[in-house]
């Protein structure tokens, strides 16, 4: 992973650690859980205490118990949505920008129509005539998901591909011979890979949304618990509008805390590709100990690197600029 | 007119495609359709909504399925989308009654939020490494958030703890509605707290997408050049940002489907009589027809806005007028 120089800025380290966190509570979310959560034998609607750390459901359901149990199917659809998205769209993306001709006409033209079709409008047609029990089988349900959305990254992986595949290198593996497919895969595909990596975070945050939002329309199996089924009951019992706070925001928190954990990670991907952006990664801290100005200078790209060779930053060409 | 006349196709292929799945997606259930459908209503079915089933379906189930597809066709061509199972209507006229609303609730927001989003993310852009920079963590947060559940979290706060705003509904229910100033009064004010809850939900993406575009665009050398000849910072600023949105207009053509998606669950939440809550209660009460005729009505909508942003794009950019097709 060293090669890979993911800037360690405190925005990747939080994200990391936040992502980390929800992925243990998706493996052991079930087995710590204090309460089965369709257990109904507690009083209806109490309060946070220590018994029940975020009250208690209108049935009498402990929420705590429902947020722990609900992070593995939320997190389960979200990762196989986004793992199978994006290996379509590296199927896609690299096959139309390597191959070129018809073949990249055809691809772009589907990927762009799927770009234009609403996704959730069409992911709510395709659910709802989905049988019962297929609604409540994850699998199914993150297929489905996947399907609407894998054509951005097909798109941004197409672009990348089309200004790889006449470098040096790649040119010289098709003079030697190699066969297309691993040209496209094992010569192309490596240098493609914090692209692959940010598609990979955008599509798993589209599918965390997606899900959520189907479960919220009660389009998914109410036998299963994820943090958009709390959300459904929340809001069928009118939760938001009796002051039941406890109820619908624990499942909210966090998905807006995997979601956030993903875009933090992602403004690190951002960095490594983009150096320009790569000095706003670095906190007010770090920046006065590489003896940095507080503000950024115009007409100055900081690159960290370049700081950690010269400590100061005040070159010549910068004076004439700003004086 | 050659880029307008390819964006056009595509968006006519688009169409027909969502077209095809719905007509599609009933006849790749296994057994028979009309008896799936059947099978998933709870209540009592009577022959009229048989015949509404079998209208949605394209005309009987006669013939083969290319001939049932022409039927379907055809009868989307004369406007015919069915007619609701549960609401004994037209579809057509039930989505005339509900699309208004929708298109002026997501319009204005979006406005609104491409306006802020963008302005302010130029200024962070230009003020990068200030105390302001601190803002993106939060506009992050908030873009992560569903729209469904800040929506959800916004009414609990403003409308029914601090009383600021009216809750449920359009429009005060003592109104009959019409052009007078009183309703259209009461119209702006229920559509306030909709109208914030979209806005905070999609102006971070706009906010953080022109910031970047900004920060790239202040190392170019044009705004050297505009600042050594001292130009006035504020005409230094307009001339970067104004190169630095056009990637932003540029995506907006794919940002509308997201927005659009997530503003129909905000109807929802406030019982806004839109298209978003309808389609809720269609899908609730297994009102196939209707689902399916919001379905195109949605992506007709979309696509049509994706048109526009395109025709602003290419009237901004000159660069894309003079392109030469491939």
């Amino acid at each position: 992973m060293k090669s890979l120089r993911i800037p360690r800025s405190p925005k990747v380290i939080l994200g990391l650690g936040i992502l980390g966190f929800f992925v243990i509570l998706m493996i052991i979310g079930p087995y710590i859980a204090p309460y089965s959560p369709d257990n109904t034998a507690f009083a209806a609607n109490l309060t946070p205490s220590a018994h029940h750390w975020f009250g208690t459901t209108s049935l009498g359901q402990d929420i705590f118990s429902q947020t722990l149990v609900g992070a593995r199917a939320t997190m389960v659809v979200a990762l196989v949505a986004g793992g199978v998205a994006t290996l379509l769209s590296i199927i896609v993306g690299i096959s139309a920008g390597y191959i070129g001709g018809f073949t990249d006409d055809g691809l772009t033209l589907t990927s762009n129509v799927f770009l234009a079709l609403p996704g959730l409008p069409l992911l709510i047609v395709i659910d709802s005539y989905l049988p019962v029990d297929d609604r409540s089988n994850s699998l199914v349900i993150g297929f489905v998901i996947a399907l609407t959305g894998w054509a951005w990254g097909a798109r941004v992986l197409r672009a990348q591909t089309m200004s790889l595949r006449n470098r040096d290198f790649v040119e010289s593996s098709r003079i030697i011979g190699e066969k297309r497919l691993r040209i496209m895969f094992s010569e192309i595909a490596p240098n493609l890979l914090p692209i692959l990596a940010s598609s990979l975070l955008f599509t798993i945050l589209y599918s965390i949304g997606a899900y959520v939002t189907l479960a919220y329309i009660g389009l998914t199996s109410t036998a299963v618990w994820n943090w958009g089924t709390m959300l459904f009951w929340a809001q069928a019992n009118n939760a938001p509008l009796s002051g039941e706070w406890y109820w619908f925001v624990p499942p909210g928190i966090c998905i807006a805390l995997v979601g956030t954990s993903l875009a933090l990670l992602n403004f690190g991907i951002d960095e490594f590709i983009n150096p320009r952006l790569r000095a706003g990664g670095l906190s007010g801290r770090q920046r006065r100990r590489l003896g940095m100005p507080r503000r950024q200078r115009l007409g100055l790209t900081p690159v960290v690197r370049s700081v950690t060779t010269a400590p100061r930053l005040t070159t010549p060409t910068q004076n004439q600029v700003t004086s | 007119m050659r880029i307008i006349a390819r964006r056009l196709a595509l968006y006519a292929l688009t169409f027909w495609v969502a077209i095809t799945v719905n007509f599609l997606l009933p006849h790749f259930m296994p057994g028979n359709p009309l008896q799936t459908m059947i099978g998933k209503l709870q209540t009592e079915v009577t022959p009229q909504e048989i015949r509404a089933i079998i209208l949605s379906l394209g005309g009987g189930l006669k013939g083969s399925l290319m001939s049932q597809y022409f039927t379907y066709i055809g009868q989307l061509l004369h406007g015919n989308l069915g007619v609701s199972i549960t609401q004994s209507a037209t579809v057509s006229s039930i989505l005339i009654s509900h699309v208004p609303w929708t298109i002026g609730l997501i319009g204005v927001s979006t406005v609104i939020s491409f306006l802020v989003g963008t302005i302010s993310g130029a200024l962070l852009g230009w003020t990068r490494g200030s105390r302001l920079d601190s803002l993106i963590p939060t506009a992050t947060f908030f873009q992560a958030v569903p729209y469904f559940f800040l929506a959800t979290v916004v009414l609990l706060v403003f409308g029914s703890n601090l009383h600021w705003f009216p809750v449920l509904g359009a429009y005060s229910q003592n109104l009959i509605p019409g052009w007078h100033w009183p309703f259209v009064a009461s119209l702006l004010r229920y559509g306030e707290l909709p109208i914030l809850s979209i806005v905070l939900s999609s102006v971070a993406g706009w906010m953080l997408g022109m910031r970047n575009m900004m920060i790239t665009m202040v190392a170019e050398d044009f705004v050297l050049m505009a600042i050594a000849m001292g130009l006035p910072k504020r005409k230094v600023i307009w001339a970067a940002a104004r190169n630095a949105v056009l990637p932003s207009i540029a995506n907006l053509s794919l940002a509308i489907g997201l927005v659009v998606s997530g503003a129909l669950l905000v109807e929802l939440v406030f019982n806004y009589p839109g298209v978003g809550d309808l389609l809720l209660n269609a899908i609730q009460s297994q009102d196939y027809p209707l689902i399916q005729g919001i379905f195109l009505c949605i992506t007709l909508t979309v696509l049509a806005a994706n048109l526009l942003a395109d025709l602003v794009y290419l009237w901004l950019d000159p660069r894309t007028r003079t392109e030469v097709a491939p």
